[in-house]
Order: structure tokens, then C-alpha cells, then sequence
């Protein structure tokens, strides 16, 4: 996952700072410095991150943190809520017209991923909304991109708008009229990929958008690139006034700093997130849980919401009452890995707390070190399992001698275990203190 | 003399009669050339005195030109010595030391821009290669014009099996410049697209294979593992690894460019780069980062939509269109 890097640093900044007895204001600076360079290396653009540091400077300076008790403690939850307001608190959720066709226009550069993300947001209101979509193939530049939808359209069962290699402003025009004599709900128009600075195809931009008046228009950021991509949005936000942004190929390695400066710099939040190759690999995207999954604190909403897709409901809501309460032994956490295995998708685990090491590359490790994991555990008796703290010494011999394994391997085990449980810890004061990002409060709704 | 002094002087006194290539690399470069050198240069104009922030500004222009942080710093810092140690405290100068030590980095690096050079023995094989997006069908298509130009026998294996109308969109190309292709059907493993192609080429006399593969991502184990298999069915076919394997890199990418060549050089012996829309407003200073830790050079450069708009890397003529109007 795109953020995992960045999260990583973050982290490390932060251990580092709060391992300070004392802070002062030569060591502040070292630390201010250190959170520099690891957003600019995120591709965080430039002007943002220096606003950034100026505004956790102010407030440090403002708070007096260097004279309060526990000052290191206060600049993390400082440098916190300001990532969180960067990346802007509330989500942006696309609604729907109720009696009329919504027609969304797809722009960018090119290789950005505009067709094969229209496909995949067609799929998204098609099988989780339930609605009639229609997608409309405007780029009659690159060749084969028409073709590219076609088959696409195919994959997702969706209905594909063409008409071959005529002026894309006419096509727009006669894909709106399908739509509406039609009664779709959604018509998604992939055009040609554009540089910002090519007047006469953003002026053909500019025509469709006047001719069909689409309610959103959607420009799509290739996660990986670089100090740049501010400036495109900004070109494409002042010629288009555009709606939102899309990052698609999120599941690279890239750090997101695009998606951290766009906001900012441009006021256009992120809707939605591309994160893999398949058709439903498109994810709505939440700021304030970004924001988290960047500080290292684990995604428990979206965590929540893959489970109850793929697991059943009561079993879901049952792990995320104990994750939440923080009553948590290692018969849950072997629970946990077992319903994960059977997800056939250990990419969830970067959404928990304290696992942000593990990621889509380190699968296979991952899903061996779990079962390693299920060994050792089953080499426990009960009391152990649920109070892991009593595990000393001569248990830990007792165990490496009945799972196979050695001392270390029960030692990563517990690691692990008390990491995970920490963190639950900090969540669940977090969320009791109100010092949760916004949208958190929500937090308990998906399972009342 | 400073190398950039050098460079200019040797530029301008064949500037009236530039060339068509020289010209390419002008027109390509024209947006980053105005903003680059129009910040330096005011830079250098409003400010009264060299200061922190005079270099801060200077670090500023650097890192927005994706040259990343680690290169930056240590450029910055080296101007900072060199002007301390020569006394020097005019910005305009100021900004000369930079340039040169951004030179320096460049030339110490001896970018090794040949041509591809071809075999007499058999068919020379070019395997292109990168995450998805970055333009490698249509740098295919451009190289299938280029060498086809010059007279040699091209073939394009589209082994791109995987995103859809890929093939299609190569069909395209190899139809408008007449030029065969052997492609793979959906889903078919590209290994054997390949191997096929091959034998095609090297059964017809074929001077130039060009392979196109699937943009994958260089953090996906399974996709890198399909590319070193792909590779390995290449050495079977024969015996040695593709003639060049080029990674194409688009300009506008941030430093995860350092990531992908990693990755990417870890599983093929990667050749060269191919650095795709430099027309655009990146700068592509990712690139300079890349050459400094991994010492791959760009081979070819993107610099226009037109078939012709894709040429050969020229490192002196890339970096005069790109710093001449500084002052």
C-alpha cells in the first residue's frame, strides 16, 4: 500500500520524539527537519509541506509545548491533527440525481488511468448501488483506447456508448441523449488522456463540459507522480472547475504526496482511490482515515466494512467490540487470522493497528509467520491464550518445545500480540478523549 | 571556465544553424526551460544579498524539479562551499555554481547514451518494460519508426496479454507502419507470446524485434516474477538476455522513480531508460536521481506526440535547452 512508507517514517520520527525525556527547542527543530525531508520524499509538494511545518511551528510556539509536562507527546498529536486538516477532515461523498442520468466526465493526463478507472467506478455504482450505467468513449485519439472500454464494459457488464472516431464534443452530446432517452442513472465519459498545457484539447474539454453540463467532472492522478501533479490539477481546476480528484494506482509503493497537497493546494478532495487491477479494486476514499493509516494507527472503519463483506456480519462485530474495548487475548488475535486466511486477502491486514510492516510484497512471508503463529498458539493452554502476560521463561520453553519452534519465535509472537493490543489501547483512548480525527465519532455505527 | 559556460559557448555559435534535433529538444523543453530558468533568474534579480533564504529558494526550485531531497541537499550544499570558498556572493554567480555542480553530477556520471547497436548474427532483441501508464506501446511504435527509417527489418511482439485492447492498440501502430506482429491472444502467458515472436524474427530475417509487455507495478511480487520469467524464456530462445531491456519511465514521475528502477533492476538487466512526455511541464529531475544511485542512463527521450518526436538521448543538448536562458 501507497501510504505504508511514508506511515513507516512517520513512526519512527515519532518513537524517536517521545523516547526524549526532555524536549528542547534544538531538538524540536532536528524533529521538524526529519518530518521535512520525509514528506518531500512522499512527493508532497513543496509549498505544502512548508506550509505544514509553519503550522505546527505556530501552534508548538502558541501552546508553550516546550514548557508542559509531557511536551514531546504534545508536538506528535500537534504534528497529528495537522496532517489530518491537510488532507482535509470530511469526506466529499458523491450523490446521485434522483430523476435524471448522472453524467460524470473522466479527464487527465496521459497513462493516468482514465479508462480503466471509468470502468471500475461503473462497476462501483453497478454492484454496490445497483444502478443502470452507461459509459460513454470519448477518446478517439490514443488507438484502441475505444476498444479498451469496449472490452472493459464487457468485463464489468456494463453498456458501452460509441460511435466511432467523431468530434468528441458530438459524442458526448449523443451519449447524453442515450442516457436520458434510456433512463440510465449513471453515464461515465472516458475521454483522451491531455497535457494541461495543450489549449486546443483543454479548449475541447471546455466545450463538452458547456455542451452536456456534467455534474462531476473527475480528473485522475497517477499516485506516483511527482511535484508536478499540483500543477496539473491546478491547470485543470481553473480551466474546468472541476468536481474531485481520483489517485489511481494507489497500490504502488509511491508515498501519496500527491494526494496530501492536492487538497490543499487546490481545494478539490479525493473521492475515490484506485488499488489494484481488478475491476473492484476502487475504494471510496476518507480523508481523516488516510490520515490515520499515514500515522501509522491502522484503518479500523474500512477494516470493518472488507470484513463485513467477506466474513459473516456477528462474527465481524464481536472482533471489533473486543478490538475497540481493547479486551484482547491471543485466542482473538488466532480468530483474527484464521477469518483473514479465509479472506484470501492478507492486503486487509494493512488496515490494522500496529501490522502497517505487513504489506501486499511480504504476502507470502506474512501468511507464513501466521502460521507459525497458529502453531505456537496451539501449543498454549487456555490460561495462556488469555492472559498471554503470564506467559515467562519456562512457559516460553514449554511452548518452543511443543510447537517445534524456539524462544524467539514465541517472543516475535508476543511482540506482535502486544503491539496489536497497544494500539488498541491508544484507539480506544483516542476515541474516549475526542481526540479521534473527525469522522471518527461515527465510529461505533456499523455495529450497534 | 565552468561546464556551464562551456556548454553555452558551445552551443551558441551553432545556434542560428541548429539542427533538426537540436530543434526537437528546444521546442520539447520550452515550458520547463521558461519556468526554470525565469525562477532562477529572478531569483537572482530581486534578491539584494545572498543569504539562507536565497538558498532556500534555490533548494525550492530543485526539489520542484523532482530532483529529490537527498540530491538537493548536497547540491545546495556544495554551492554553498564552492561559494564560500571563492568568495563569491553575487546571486548571479551564486546560481552559475549551482548549475555546474548539477553539471557535474551529470558528466561525472558519464551518461551513456549509444544508440542501439545492432547484431550482425541474428535478430537484435529490445524488450521494453515499466509500471503502467508511462507510454511504452506507443515508444514502441515510435522506435518500430525510427529504425524502420533507417532501413532495418522491424517486428513487434505484443506480449502485453493482459490489459485490455493492449494488442489492439499495438495492431494499430504495426498497420499504419506496415510492419508485422506477432501477438498474443487474451490471457495467453506473454512468455509464449514471446517465444513465438522470436521465432518469427529470427526465421524471417528480421533485423529488429521490439517486445511490448504489460505495464506492471514494481511492488508486485507475482508481476516481477512474470518479467524474470520472461526474461528467462528470452536467454532460452537466444541465449542471452534481450539486447537492450529499456525501462520507460514517465517524466512526470515523482521519486518512487528511484523505487521502480530498483525493483526493475533486480530483475532484468536493464539496459537504459526511456523517458516518455518531457513535452509536459515535469522536469524529470527523478532522472538525474535515478543515474546518481543506479547509474542507468536515459537512452531516449519523449519529447512530442509525432512518431519522430521519440530520439536518442543527447545529454549536452538536453541540458542547453533546458538551462540556456538562465542568465
Amino acid at each position: 500500500m501507497g501510504l505504508q512508507k511514508i506511515s513507516e517514517k512517520f513512526q519512527e520520527i515519532f518513537k524517536k520524539i517521545r523516547g526524549q525525556s526532555r524536549l528542547s527547542e534544538s531538538n524540536m527543530d532536528a524533529m521538524l527537519k526529519e518530518i521535512r525531508i520525509a514528506l518531500l520524499e512522499a512527493d508532497v509538494n513543496y509549498k505544502v509541506v512548508k506550509h505544514f511545518l509553519d503550522e505546527v511551528k505556530e501552534k508548538a510556539v502558541g501552546q508553550d509545548v516546550l514548557k508542559k509536562l509531557n511536551p514531546s507527546q504534545m508536538l506528535v498529536s500537534i504534528v497529528q491533527d495537522e496532517l489530518t486538516s491537510l488532507l482535509g477532515g470530511e469526506d466529499a461523498p458523491i450523490s446521485l440525481n434522483k430523476n435524471k442520468p448522472t453524467i460524470f466526465l473522466m479527464v487527465g493526463l496521459q497513462g493516468s488511468g482514465k479508462t480503466t478507472t471509468s470502468a471500475k467506478l461503473a462497476k462501483f455504482y453497478k454492484s454496490k448501488e445497483k444502478k443502470k450505467v452507461l459509459l460513454g468513449a470519448l477518446d478517439v485519439y490514443r488507438p484502441a483506447a475505444i476498444e479498451q472500454l469496449v472490452t472493459l464494459g464487457k468485463q464489468v457488464s456494463v453498456d458501452v456508448f460509441t460511435e466511432g472516431k467523431i468530434d468528441p464534443v458530438e459524442l458526448a452530446k449523443h451519449a447524453k441523449k442515450k442516457a436520458y432517452d434510456e433512463h440510465y442513472d449513471v453515464l461515465i465519459l472516458d475521454t483522451a488522456g491531455r497535457l494541461q498545457i495543450d489549449d486546443l484539447l483543454m479548449n475541447e474539454l471546455k466545450n463538452i463540459k458547456k455542451e452536456i453540463e456534467p455534474d462531476y467532472i473527475l480528473l485522475v492522478v497517477d499516485a506516483m507522480s511527482g511535484q508536478e501533479a499540483s500543477n496539473v490539477a491546478i491547470s485543470f481546476n481553473d480551466a474546468l472547475s472541476l468536481s474531485g480528484a481520483i489517485m489511481s494506482k494507489f497500490d504502488s509503493d509511491a508515498r501519496g504526496g500527491a494526494a496530501l497537497s492536492i487538497k490543499y493546494l487546490t481545494n478539490l478532495s479525493i473521492k475515490f482511490i484506485g488499488v489494484g487491477e481488478k475491476m473492484d479494486d476502487l475504494e471510496q476514499f476518507h480523508p481523516d482515515r488516510m490520515a490515520s493509516r499515514i500515522l501509522g494507527m491502522g484503518d479500523i472503519l474500512t477494516l470493518v466494512e472488507k470484513a463485513k463483506e467477506e466474513i459473516d456480519e456477528k462474527e465481524a462485530k464481536k472482533m471489533t467490540r473486543k478490538m475497540l474495548e481493547g479486551e484482547f487475548n491471543l485466542n482473538d488475535m488466532m480468530q483474527q487470522m484464521k477469518q483473514f486466511n479465509r479472506l484470501g486477502s492478507m492486503s486487509i491486514l494493512r488496515l490494522i493497528p500496529g501490522m502497517p510492516k505487513i504489506s501486499d510484497e511480504q504476502k507470502e512471508l506474512a501468511k507464513r509467520e501466521m502460521k507459525n503463529f497458529e502453531v505456537i498458539i496451539s501449543s498454549m493452554t487456555e490460561e495462556e491464550r488469555l492472559n498471554p502476560e503470564i506467559i515467562k521463561n519456562s512457559r516460553k520453553l514449554r511452548i518452543a518445545k511443543g510447537s517445534g519452534k524456539n524462544v524467539q519465535d514465541i517472543n516475535r509472537l508476543l511482540n506482535k500480540f502486544n503491539k496489536t493490543k497497544d494500539m488498541m489501547k491508544q484507539m480506544k483512548s483516542l476515541s474516549k478523549g475526542g481526540k479521534f480525527p473527525p469522522g471518527f465519532g461515527g465510529m461505533n455505527t456499523p455495529f450497534h | 571556465m565552468g561546464l556551464f559556460a562551456y556548454l553555452k559557448d558551445k552551443f551558441r555559435k551553432k545556434d542560428n544553424s541548429s539542427d533538426k534535433e537540436t530543434k526537437l529538444y528546444d521546442d520539447g523543453l520550452k515550458k520547463q526551460r521558461n519556468e526554470l530558468s525565469s525562477k532562477m533568474n529572478d531569483l537572482a534579480k530581486k534578491a539584494k544579498k545572498v543569504n539562507s533564504s536565497y538558498f532556500e529558494q534555490l533548494e525550492e526550485i530543485l526539489i520542484e524539479a523532482d530532483v529529490g531531497v537527498n540530491l538537493t541537499l548536497s547540491l545546495i550544499e556544495e554551492t554553498i562551499e564552492c561559494a564560500k570558498k571563492k568568495k563569491i556572493d553575487e546571486p548571479k554567480l551564486i546560481n552559475e555554481l549551482l548549475i555546474d555542480a548539477l553539471l557535474k553530477r551529470y558528466y561525472d556520471d558519464s551518461f551513456d547514451n549509444h544508440d542501439i547497436t545492432f547484431r550482425d548474427d541474428r535478430c537484435t532483441v529490445v524488450l521494453i518494460c515499466g509500471v503502467n501508464g508511462v507510454g511504452k506501446t506507443t515508444s514502441i511504435a515510435k522506435l518500430g519508426y525510427r529504425y524502420q527509417k533507417q532501413g532495418k527489418k522491424v517486428c513487434f511482439i505484443a506480449a502485453d496479454t493482459f490489459r485490455a485492447a493492449a494488442v489492439e492498440q499495438l495492431e494499430e501502430f504495426a498497420n499504419r507502419l506496415n510492419v508485422p506482429i506477432v501477438k498474443g491472444d487474451n490471457e495467453e502467458d506473454p512468455s509464449s507470446v514471446i517465444y513465438r515472436g522470436l521465432d518469427y524474427a529470427i526465421s524471417h530475417g528480421i533485423d529488429l524485434a521490439l517486445i511490448d509487455t504489460s505495464g506492471r507495478l514494481h511492488n508486485k511480487d507475482y508481476l516481477m516474477r512474470e518479467l524474470g520469467k520472461i526474461n528467462r524464456v528470452i536467454q532460452k530462445r537466444i541465449g542471452t538476455s534481450a539486447d537492450e531491456s529499456f525501462l520507460v519511465l514517465d517524466a512526470s514521475t515523482g521519486q518512487n522513480g528511484l523505487e521502480q528502477a530498483k525493483s526493475f533492476l533486480n530483475t532484468l538487466p536493464l539496459t537504459g531508460l526511456i523517458v516518455t512526455k518531457m513535452d509536459g511541464t515535469s522536469k524529470g529531475g527523478i532522472i538525474l536521481a535515478i543515474n546518481q544511485e543506479f547509474h542507468l542512463p536515459v537512452r531516449f527521450i519523449g519529447l512530442g506526440e509525432k512518431m519522430e518526436d521519440l530520439t536518442i538521448f543527447n545529454l549536452d543538448k538536453f541540458l542547453y535547452s533546458l538551462l540556456k536562458e538562465v542568465e
